[in-house]
C-alpha cells in the first residue's frame, strides 16, 4: 500500500534531517548520544528516503530513541520491540526497519522475542544498548550485570549469572553479530552500516557508559592504558592481533584458543585468521567472555563476529503469498463464501 | 424389508465414542448430508480436553449432538432421541442426554468385560440389559464384526478396517433417517484421493452399514424428516470460527488492504489460525508467534504499517495481550482481538464453553482503556460481527473486540451466505503526502467522530513518532500535562462512544414488544432463548426476546426499550456479568440474573422454566 508509484531521486540528506523537533533526554554524558549521533550521521547514506525508514522500540533510557529521529517511529512496551518490527516488516518488506533495544528489554522482558527474531531471521536492523544497568527505573541490576554488582535491588551483590549476549544470539542461529561501544564512535558507525547491510535479522550490540547508576562498566576496554590489552578488533581475513605494540595475537592450539606474543616463537602466520563466514568460529569468538579487570585474559573482541546471509522471513512469507496468488489468481470472494456444498430453499 | 416409515418435525441424534472412533467425523458428515436435504439444524461437538485419553474410558469419551428438523431449529437440542454409543464408557457418559423413551444403538463389541471395567461398571452390572428395563429401545449391533465381515477382502490390516467402524454406523444411520449416502461417499473420495484402497473401504463400510440397516430386523421403523420451510435462498453449513475465517477474507477484499493475522495456538480458537493460513492468495498473511504477546504485538505492527490486523485466542491467552491493547487503544490504531471464551479461570476448561470473559473485554486492561466489543449470537453471525468488527475497527481506528465463544465457534448451523456485492463497504483512507512546505502532520488531529488520521510509513512528509506514552492533542508529542492527560482519557472514551452512530439500533428479536417480560441476551445463547421464548409466547405469555450484538458501546436505543417491559431477566452462562454493564449504565431498571456456569449451553427447558418463575415472581437462583 505504499504511497510512492515512481521511485522518485534520493534526496540529498544530511544528518540534520534525521534529527527531530523534540528535545533529547537523556543524563548529560550518557552514552546514547554518541549513539544517536552516529545513527543521524549513518541515515544520509543508506540510499533509503526518509519516509520508507521506522524505528521501533520497547521502553528503557535507549528506547526513547524514536522520539529523537524525524522518520516514522514507534514506542512500545517493555519487550516487544521485535515483534512489533516482525508484523510492520513482513507486511511492509520495503521498508528499512530498525529495532532499538536495551539489555534489559531485550534480554530480560523481550528474551522470548529477541531469540525468535533472530532464529526466523527477519530482515531488522538491531541495536541493543548494554550499559549492564537499569537506567530508567534508577539502578537496578540486569541481565547482563556481573556477578556481584552492588544495586539498589543487590546491596549484597547480584546473585546472577549475567547473560553473553554474542553466545545467546548465536546459540539462536543468529545470522550476523557484531558488538561495538559508545567510545569508539567511528567504529561503532562502521559497525551500523554493517548491521544495515546485512540482509536478515542483524544484531548489534552496543556497549554504553550509564554515567549515573553505572559508570565505568566498560572502562577496561575505553581506558588508554588499558584498552590495547584488553580489546580485540576483529576485521575479516585478518589474523586475530591486539596488544599496544600489535605484537600479541591469538592462536588456535587444537580448539583452545590461546594468546601468544608475537616474535621469535610464533609469527602472524601462526595466527587465526578471522573468517566472517565460519560457524564454528563465531561460537570460540562468543565465549571470548572473561572478567578483563583481571590480567591474562582472552580480549574482548569488537566488530563483526559472524555474518553470513540466508533467506529471510519476510521474505519467504511474502514468496509463499505470491506463489498462491499465482497458482489461484482470481481470489473468488463469492466462491469462497459458498464452499463446497450448497442448496437451495425455494 | 418393509418397515414403517413415519415422519418426524425434529430430531436429536448424539453420536458418542471413544475419542479414536472418529465420532466428530461421523457426526459433521451426518450434518453436512442433513443439511444438504434442506432440513434446519444446530450442533454440538462435545470433545475431551485431551487427545487421546486412555482408550475405552469415561475421559476419552467424545462425542457429537445434532438437532435437525423441518421446522426451525435453534439449540443442538436438550437431550436426544438416538444415542450411538461405540462403547460401554461412551453410554455411561451419555445416556443422561437420552429423552425417555429414546433409541440406543450400541456397538456391542464394545461391552465386554474389559470395556464395562474401563468404564467403571462394577463387575455385576450389565447396563445393557439395565437399559432394557428402562423403557429405551436398545438396538445391538455387532459393529466391529460387521465391518470385519464388510472388509475382509480388502487387504487392509486389522488396525485400518477397525477405523471404518464410524462409516458404517453412519450407513445404518443414513439408511434410519433416510439419507442420501453420496455426499458423503464424495468427500472420502476426496479426503482419501491419494489412499484410495482405505477411500474405498470406507465407501464400502458406509454402503454394507446401509444395507445392513435395510435388511436387519432389528428396525421396527424408520423416519424422514421433511426440507425445513426456512428462508428462501442458498444456504450452506458453517461453524463459527470458519464464519469468521470468511468474514476476514470478506473484510480484506471490501477494504482493499492486505491483511495480517498474528495468533498463537489455543483451543477452542485455532481454528481461525488454521483457516486464514490457506487464503494467502486472499493477500492473508498469518504469522505463528512466538507467543500471545507477540502475536498481538506484531498486529499492531502490521496496522502501523497500514495493513488490516488481526489477532485470536481465548481468555487465558487475552490476558497475556492485555498490555498491548492499552498500547493500541494509546496509538489509536486499527486492531481486532478475536476472544473465543472457553471455561476459565486459568487453564478452567479449555474445550467447555463459558461468556465470562466479559469484563475482561469490557474493563480488563491498565488504565482507563475503553475499546470496542462485539459479540456474534450464532455461527452464521460470526461472519456479519467479525465483519463488523473489521470495518468499525477501520472506520473509527479503534481496538475491537470480537467475543465469540467455544459453543458457536465449534457449533454449526445452515447459513444463507450474502454475495460479495451486497456486503457494506468499508471506507479506508490512508492520510495524503505533504510537501515540505505545508503545515507539519498532525498524526492526532481529529475528525467529527474523533479519528485520527491513519499515516502510514512510505508516505512522504508524514513522517512522525507515536508510543504508550501519553500524548498532546493534535501533535502527539509526549506530553504530561494533567489537563491535556483528563482531556485525552475523555476524548479516547467519546471517540468509542461514537461508534454507536454506525451500529444498528436494537430490536425485539422474538415476541412481544412490550409486555410482561423481556429477556435480555448476548452471544451464544441466542438460540435458546429465542426457543424458549417462542415456547412461552406460544404458551400465550407475554414475552419478549433481545439480543445485544454490540455491548462496548450499546446501541444508542437500548434504554428505550428496557421502558416497555414489566420485567428483565439477563440469563448469562457466566456469574452475571453483561447485567453489572446494564446496572451501572440503566440503574433506573431493575435486572434479573440467570446464571448457569457448567461449560455447556443453557437448555430450552431450563430457560423456559426460569421465564416463567420469573414471571411470577419465584426465585431462579441455582
Amino acid at each position: 500500500m505504499s504511497n510512492q508509484t515512481v521511485e522518485a531521486e534520493l534526496p540529498k540528506y544530511s544528518s540534520k534531517d534525521f534529527a527531530s523537533d523534540q528535545d533529547v533526554r537523556w543524563c548529560p554524558g550518557c552514552g546514547d548520544y554518541t549513539i544517536l549521533k552516529q545513527v543521524q550521521n549513518l541515515m544520509p547514506d543508506i540510499g533509503v528516503r526518509r519516509e520508507n525508514i521506522v524505528f521501533v522500540a520497547g521502553i528503557g533510557c535507549s528506547s526513547r530513541f524514536p522520539y529523537y529521529m524525524d522518520t516514522f517511529g514507534i514506542h512500545s512496551i517493555h519487550g516487544r520491540a521485535p515483534a512489533i518490527a516482525t508484523g510492520l516488516k513482513t507486511t511492509r518488506p520495503e521498508l528499512s526497519v530498525w529495532v532499538i533495544t536495551g539489555d534489559g528489554d531485550a534480554l530480560s522482558i523481550g528474551g522470548n522475542h529477541i531469540i525468535h527474531v533472530l532464529r526466523r531471521n527477519v530482515d531488522l536492523n538491531i541495536l541493543l544498548f548494554n550499559n549492564e544497568i537499569y537506567g530508567l527505573t534508577k539502578g537496578q541490576y540486569s541481565p547482563t550485570s556481573r556477578e556481584g554488582l552492588v544495586t539498589k535491588s543487590t546491596p549484597m551483590g547480584s546473585l546472577d549469572h549475567p547473560f553473553n549476549p554474542a553466545a545467546l544470539a548465536l546459540g539462536a542461529d543468529a545470522g550476523f553479530f557484531a558488538r561495538a561501544m559508545d567510545r569508539d564512535p567511528k567504529h561503532l558507525r562502521d559497525m551500523m552500516e554493517r548491521t544495515n547491510n546485512y540482509k536478515g535479522a542483524a544484531l548489534l550490540e552496543i556497549y554504553q557508559n550509564c554515567i549515573v547508576f553505572n559508570d565505568g562498566a566498560f572502562e577496561v576496554y575505553t581506558d588508554k592504558q588499558r584498552r590495547n590489552e584488553t580489546s580485540l578488533y576483529l576485521e575479516d581475513g585478518k589474523p586475530l592481533i591486539f596488544g599496544t605494540d600489535s605484537n600479541k595475537g591469538i592462536r588456535l592450539n587444537g580448539m583452545r584458543p590461546e594468546v601468544v606474543t608475537l616474535g621469535t616463537e610464533f609469527t602472524a602466520d601462526d595466527l587465526w585468521v578471522h573468517d566472517e563466514k565460519d560457524h564454528f568460529k563465531a561460537y570460540l569468538l562468543a565465549r571470548f567472555f572473561e572478567d578483563n579487570r583481571h590480567e591474562d585474559k582472552l580480549p574482548r573482541p569488537f566488530g563483526v563476529f559472524y555474518a553470513s546471509e540466508r533467506p529471510t522471513y519476510d521474505e519467504k512469507l511474502n514468496d509463499q503469498v505470491e506463489f498462491a496468488k499465482e497458482k489461484k489468481p482470481n481470489a473468488d470472494l463469492d466462491k469462497l463464501l459458498a464452499g463446497n456444498e450448497t442448496w437451495v430453499v425455494k | 424389508m418393509s418397515q414403517k416409515v413415519s415422519r418426524r418435525d425434529d430430531v436429536t441424534i448424539r453420536f458418542a465414542g471413544d475419542s479414536g472412533d472418529g465420532m466428530q467425523l461421523t457426526g459433521s458428515q451426518f450434518t453436512n448430508t442433513t443439511a444438504l436435504a434442506g432440513n434446519d439444524l444446530s450442533t454440538l461437538p462435545d470433545f475431551p480436553a485431551e487427545i487421546r485419553a486412555p482408550a475405552g474410558t469415561v475421559a476419552g469419551v467424545s462425542g457429537f449432538q445434532i438437532h435437525f428438523g423441518s421446522k426451525a431449529i435453534h439449540t443442538p437440542g436438550d437431550n436426544c432421541d438416538v444415542l450411538v454409543v461405540m462403547n460401554a464408557a461412551a453410554l455411561k457418559a451419555n445416556i443422561k442426554f437420552l429423552k425417555p423413551g429414546g433409541i440406543i444403538i450400541a456397538n456391542s463389541d464394545g461391552f465386554g468385560k474389559r470395556d464395562l471395567s474401563l468404564a467403571k461398571y462394577s463387575p455385576e452390572e450389565d447396563p445393557l440389559a439395565q437399559i432394557q428395563t428402562s423403557g429405551y429401545t436398545l438396538i445391538q449391533v455387532d459393529i466391529a464384526k460387521l465391518t470385519k465381515e464388510s472388509l475382509k477382502d480388502s487387504g487392509l490390516p486389522p488396525k485400518d478396517v477397525d477405523r471404518c467402524k464410524n462409516m458404517f454406523v453412519l450407513g445404518i444411520i443414513y439408511w434410519l433417517f433416510s439419507r442420501d449416502t453420496e455426499p458423503t461417499v464424495k468427500f472420502i473420495r476426496n479426503k482419501f484421493s491419494k489412499k484410495e484402497v482405505i477411500a474405498e473401504a470406507n465407501i464400502k463400510a458406509l454402503l454394507d452399514g446401509y444395507t445392513y440397516g435395510n435388511a436387519t430386523q432389528l428396525f421396527s421403523e424408520r423416519y424422514t424428516v421433511e426440507p425445513a420451510r426456512i428462508e428462501p435462498g442458498t444456504y450452506r453449513n458453517i461453524t463459527g470460527n470458519e464464519a469468521a475465517v470468511l468474514g476476514i477474507a470478506a473484510a480484506t477484499q471490501k477494504s482493499g488492504l492486505q491483511t495480517f493475522f498474528g495468533s498463537y495456538p489455543i483451543t477452542p480458537a485455532s481454528d481461525i489460525l488454521h483457516g486464514l493460513s490457506r487464503l494467502k492468495h486472499f493477500g492473508i498473511k498469518t504469522f505463528q508467534a512466538e507467543d500471545e504477546i507477540a502475536a498481538v504485538t506484531s498486529s499492531i505492527g502490521a496496522a502501523f504499517g497500514g495493513a488490516l490486523a488481526l489477532t485470536s485466542s481465548s481468555g487465558p491467552g487475552i490476558a497475556l495481550k492485555t498490555e498491548a491493547m492499552s498500547l493500541a487503544i494509546m496509538l489509536e490504531l486499527p486492531l481486532v482481538i478475536i476472544n473465543v471464551q472457553r471455561a476459565g479461570p486459568s487453564t478452567g476448561m479449555p474445550t467447555k464453553t463459558e461468556q465470562s470473559d466479559l469484563l475482561q473485554a469490557v474493563y480488563g486492561r491498565a488504565g482507563e482503556s475503553p475499546l470496542v466489543v462485539l459479540a456474534p449470537q450464532s455461527p452464521a453471525d460470526c461472519f456479519d460481527m467479525i465483519y463488523e468488527s473489521c470495518r468499525i475497527a477501520l472506520e473509527h481506528m479503534i481496538p475491537v473486540m470480537f467475543l465469540s465463544d467455544g459453543y458457536i465457534g465449534n457449533g454449526a448451523e445452515p447459513w444463507r451466505f450474502p454475495t460479495s456485492a451486497n456486503l457494506k463497504d468499508i471506507n479506508v483512507s490512508f492520510a495524503p503526502s505533504r510537501n515540505p512546505d505545508d503545515a507539519p502532520f498532525l498524526p492526532y488531529k481529529r475528525n467529527e467522530l474523533l479519528v485520527r488520521p491513519w499515516g502510514i510509513p512510505g508516505t512522504p512528509g508524514l513522517e512522525h513518532r507515536i508510543g504508550g506514552l501519553e500524548k498532546e492533542q493534535d501533535t502527539g508529542n509526549i506530553s504530561y500535562d494533567s489537563d491535556n492527560h483528563h482531556a485525552m482519557t475523555k476524548i479516547r472514551e467519546k471517540k468509542r462512544d461514537l461508534v454507536a452512530t454506525s451500529i444498528p439500533d436494537q430490536t425485539i428479536n422474538e415476541g412481544v414488544e412490550s409486555g410482561d417480560l423481556l429477556v435480555l441476551g448476548w452471544g451464544s445463547t441466542y438460540g435458546s432463548i429465542k426457543a424458549a421464548v417462542n415456547d412461552c409466547v406460544s404458551g400465550g405469555l407475554s414475552v419478549g426476546h433481545t439480543h445485544v450484538r454490540y455491548i462496548s458501546p450499546f446501541p444508542k436505543n437500548l434504554g428505550d426499550i428496557f421502558g416497555r417491559f414489566n420485567k428483565i431477566l439477563v440469563p448469562e452462562i457466566n456469574n452475571g456479568q453483561l447485567i453489572k454493564l446494564l446496572r451501572d449504565q440503566f440503574p433506573e431498571y431493575f435486572f434479573e440474573g440467570y446464571n448457569r456456569i457448567r461449560g455447556v449451553p443453557f437448555t430450552v427447558a431450563e430457560l423456559t422454566d426460569a421465564i416463567k418463575k420469573t414471571l411470577v415472581g419465584e426465585s431462579i437462583t441455582v
